[in-house]
């Protein structure tokens, strides 16, 4: 038996395509929430760790009878920001609308949402593809508009409790076109964004905190055709990773299920991470009409060009143009610039790093430290660099001694390694490199009687070097490296191994 | 004190020492307690006679002895507050066994201003659940009767403002106009009840029917008394997004300054669609001598169309409902909304919402089923964005016909006060009665009730007049010459 899908047959040698389009929520680092004077932003990282439940609450996010609500100026404004860095249209005339469902943690029965007639529409953004960098796609943004949040549902000890602290922090959500075809553009595309929103300063990017949310909206058809596959939703993942593992698998599983001759339920799924899977959260059959009608508490936002053009004119850099900038000002690749970038924290952090005299010629080695070992241990941590042990002098320092043959690269991953766990001012670096014993041994002298003594306990291999087996060059490198406990200097080391195999 | 009417008069008295706002405010206790009107639902007494001690010490000493009137223009006066309205700390109920229990943290803007002014809140007065009614039958706490013949209807919603203010429970009220609610109980009670242009006066704290149509208005004695109360409480404010920043007069002055004589070439619209069969003899009778009068005292009496008028009821029940269905979702007995015995017992959510929302009374279960459905996908265009759509031909053909006069006028309602019982079986017939007042609010105009006239039974009957947007001005003049010359208020 045959199957169809989409109109055309499929089978386990068809090629499939993915369909991928992003819905990002984006929490607006305002002081106040969107629509009450109550306390939005609750410290500078996003975290609420310490904030007593309940406590930013006025009678307006709390939904009181008879309240209303009063458009927080600052938040339209960084929409507007989101909007203009996306390339997006600015309509200056948009509708506040009710979007109604009923749960706990929702204290009016209904969100304030935009609908018709949202903020921003038609917008763009470019990801670079590759392992490079070296291509560039470009991926539709169809509509950014506001929205307020609803609170949080813990549920406890038997009970459902709410907190309300986050209930009507001003939100913007990033809707993409199904432009994205797998989960690393998915991926490139969510750190673009994320990227654009830091540096623009409208949000605090705390991903644990859910200050970037991300909803997947996933289908597959066979490649070449023009329509589109049932899709699904995937909600509320808040990690890059685990959106391109949750597209992937989501990808795969629908395939699996059309190949079998099923159908694919158009519905809610939710991932699980450890078990690398998603499943079905609640079908759309079953799912709510929202009854959207234009808030008659709230009259059109109305605005006017002049406003808009004095927002683009006080935009911050963007992270492309602070890449091509990075690649011109300190000679580093694309590649590592866009790396850096994609933080604003990393990407001010390298500025600071390399501002010292002659810092230009460190920056190449400087990035590396950074998009290299420090990275990886922040990655680890789940923390941003500002809030780490590390500071920009640690990495100038280390620069320097790697450039004036001091430490070798492996002895400074080694001085980052301790200076994360300790961290430490300035004169920590040098400090660490004596006390760990991490400076490079440059002197010939100390050098030659250990290699001399390599050379005549392995007679054999010296005997093949000899006779034409030049790749053996690295096996004396090598017990070289280990006698000295990697700290001599490699390029000197391999020069003087040569010269003695050749003397021997 | 039956013969101190209005606000002037009681400062009057403050002023020669025979009366003392502490006075004042312990008579209109006893007077509401001996009552058996049911017009109130909640009574403020400890709250209202410390503001009036204050107050009165305040006179001796601080005041010596004169009531500041320019400074608290409402120094020492009672009223009542539609239990509609918040105030800090004060049980406020919308006549909802839902909010049985509910105590705002806040009060609403316009009770603020009026307190600011000097005003003593003694209570929370009755009305139809969640203001959804035209007769005051649809009150968790109970029917409340007309002031003078206790087997009718004192008119809806704010039907407790109505009967309180008439029957000299307090000095002055605050009602809600959505559809009529402040101009019908006026003219059943013999009363003047002013509707302020949609955006006058700020809605926070207002629990909310129909957002788009809800406005706070007075309801006094007097054409006077409800300029000032109106004045003290207009303007914009930064909670209300939709209220207007739009300057507010001086328009007690405007009505001292009245005279009958005003009416010439007073321009005075009759929209001939509210002259309709089925218009009580009587109170037609009464409204077309009240337009005589003010013919023969020089005003200009033209005729003007409304052509839209025929669809005003069935759009406003779209877009009132629909609004409402969306205002009254909080009350799921999370956080508002009594929680019945059997809620705890909920096997899931939705059950627990069934048992919670269930306690609505029959006349909001009913307008939120017909709201939901006039918003639900698939209906919408068809009934909420076509009746948006007519509410802006109701506006033209307003605008329109005020090019050519300056203020028009009808009758309130095409009754006197009904029976209790005569119509709440009936929901159509029961929304027919704001044929009159809908359109207004469907525009947004101000407009008011001023009592002409009584019919055979004694039953007051209202003048209905309306005026362009934001010009209360010429609506205070306008009643107050009809006040004049039906021998009102002097």
């Amino acid at each position: 038996m045959s199957i169809d899908y989409l109109g055309q047959p499929v089978n386990y040698d068809t090629e499939f395509e993915t369909v991928i389009g992003l819905e990002v929520h984006v929490q607006l680092a305002t002081d106040s929430k969107i629509f009450s004077p109550a306390k939005s932003r609750l410290s500078q990282d996003g975290s609420v760790a310490e904030e007593a439940t309940n406590a930013n609450t006025t009678e307006i996010c709390a939904g009181h009878p008879g309240t209303l609500p009063a458009l927080n100026e600052t938040a339209v404004e960084y929409a507007i920001r989101a909007g203009l860095a996306t390339n997006c249209q600015i309509n200056l005339r948009c509708i506040f609308a009710r979007k109604h469902y009923f749960y706990a943690d929702l204290p009016k029965g209904y969100q304030i949402s935009q609908f018709d007639l949202p903020l921003c529409v038609n917008g763009f953004l470019n990801i670079e593809l590759g392992a490079e960098g070296e291509t560039t796609k470009r991926i539709g943004i169809t509509r950014i508009h506001m929205e307020e949040d609803a609170g949080k549902s813990v549920h406890e000890y038997g009970y459902s409790l709410i907190n309300l602290n986050r209930a009507g922090t001003p939100l913007v959500e990033v809707v993409s076109e199904p432009d994205l075809r797998n989960p690393e553009e998915a991926g490139a595309y969510l750190r673009k964004l994320y990227a654009i929103v830091t540096a623009l300063g409208i949000c605090d990017g705390n991903l644990q905190e859910g200050n970037f949310r991300c909803d997947a909206n996933v289908s597959v058809r066979p490649k070449g055709s023009t329509r589109l596959g049932t899709r699904t939703e995937i909600k509320n993942v808040n990690s890059f990773r685990f959106v391109e593992k949750a597209i992937e698998y989501e990808a795969e599983r629908q395939r699996q299920v059309i190949l079998s001759g099923d159908r694919i339920v158009q519905e809610t799924r939710l991932y699980d991470a450890q078990k690398n899977q998603t499943y079905t959260m609640r079908a759309k059959e079953e799912a709510e009409d929202y009854r959207y009608f234009p808030d008659p508490d709230l009259p059109p936002l109305v605005l006017d060009s002049e406003y808009i053009e004095s927002i683009r004119n006080s935009l911050p850099e963007l992270p492309d143009d602070m890449r091509d900038r990075f690649v011109k000002e300190y000679g580093i690749t694309r590649y590592d610039a866009g790396v850096l970038v994609s933080q604003k924290s990393m990407a001010r952090f390298f500025e600071e790093s390399v501002s010292v005299e002659g810092g230009v010629s460190l920056a190449k080695t400087v990035a590396n430290l950074l998009i290299g070992e420090a990275a990886r241990l922040l990655n680890e941590g789940g923390i941003d660099i500002r809030a780490s042990r590390f500071k920009p002098e640690h990495f100038t320092e280390l620069a320097k001694l790697i450039s004036d043959k001091t430490i070798s690269v492996t002895a400074a991953k080694q001085v980052i390694g301790i200076l994360w766990s300790e961290g430490g001012t300035i004169t920590a670096v040098l400090e660490i490199v004596e006390r760990e014993g991490l400076k490079q041994v440059n002197d010939l002298s100390s050098l030659e009687p250990i290699i001399a003594k390599i050379i005549l306990d392995n007679p054999k291999q010296a005997e093949e070097f000899r006779a034409g087996k030049d790749k053996l060059i690295g096996f004396f490198v090598g017990q070289a490296m280990k006698a000295t406990q990697g700290k001599a200097n490699p390029a000197m080391l391999q020069e003087l191994v040569l010269k003695k195999l050749k003397e021997q | 004190m039956q013969e101190l009417k209005t606000i002037r008069q009681i400062h009057d008295a403050f002023d020669s020492g025979v009366l003392t706002p502490s006075d004042l405010t312990r008579n209109y206790f006893e007077t509401i307690k001996s009552s058996q009107h049911n017009a109130w639902i909640t009574l403020c007494e400890r709250r209202a006679l410390q503001q009036a001690e204050e107050l009165t010490n305040d006179l001796t000493y601080k005041h010596g002895g004169k009531v500041p009137r320019s400074a608290l223009p409402l120094f020492g006066i009672p009223l009542g507050i539609k239990d509609v309205l918040t105030i800090d700390g004060v049980r406020t109920t919308c006549a909802s066994k839902m909010l049985d229990n509910y105590v705002p943290p806040y009060t609403a803007t316009a009770v603020v201003k009026l307190e600011a002014a000097g005003a003593i809140s003694l209570g929370k007065l009755n009305m139809d659940e969640f203001a959804m009614g035209s007769s005051n039958e649809n009150s968790a706490y109970g029917t409340v009767l007309h002031p003078t013949h206790s087997d009718r209807v004192p008119g809806g919603s704010s039907g407790g403002s109505g009967t309180a203010v008439a029957a000299d429970h307090c000095l002055a009220a605050l009602g809600t106009d959505t559809g009529g609610s402040i101009r019908l109980p006026a003219s059943f009670c013999g009363i003047v009840g002013m509707k302020p242009t949609y955006g006058r006066i700020s809605r926070y704290g207002q629990i909310a029917f129909a957002s788009s149509l809800d406005q706070i208005g007075p309801m006094t004695k007097s054409v006077e008394d409800a300029a000032l109360l109106c004045q003290v409480m207009a303007g914009v404010d930064a909670k209300d997004s939709t209220s207007a920043e739009i300057e507010v007069d001086n328009w007690q002055q405007t009505v001292l300054e009245t005279r009958v004589s005003d009416a010439k070439g007073l321009r005075v619209g009759v929209p001939q669609e509210y002259f309709i069969d089925g218009i009580d003899v009587e109170v037609r009778n009464a409204i077309e001598g009240m337009i005589q009068k003010l013919k023969d005292q020089g005003a200009e009496i033209v005729p003007v169309s409304l052509p839209h008028t025929q669809y005003a009821v069935s759009t406003y029940y779209v877009i009132a409902v629909s609004e409402a269905s969306s205002n009254l979702s909080r009350y799921d007995g999370v956080r508002f909304g009594v929680r019945p015995p059997e809620a705890m017992q909920a096997a899931n959510l939705l059950d627990f919402y069934k048992k919670v929302r269930g306690n609505f009374g029959a006349e909001v279960k009913r307008r939120i089923i017909l709201g939901t459905f006039a918003l639900s996908s698939g209906f919408y265009d068809a009934y909420y964005r076509k009746a948006a759509q007519v509410r802006r031909l109701m506006r033209t053909d307003f605008e329109n016909a005020f090019q050519k006069v300056d203020v028009m006028v009808s009758p309130v309602a095409p009754t006197t006060a009904f029976k209790l019982g005569e119509k709440s079986k009936d929901p159509l017939t029961m929304y027919l009665t704001d044929i009159f007042t809908i359109p207004a609010s469907m525009a947004g105009l101000p407009a008011m009730s001023v009592p002409v006239g009584n019919d055979h039974q004694g039953l007051s009957i209202g003048m209905h007049l309306f005026a362009p947007r934001f010009n209360e001005t010429v609506l205070f003049k306008a009643g107050r010459i009809v006040e004049l010359l039906a021998g009102g208020a002097k």
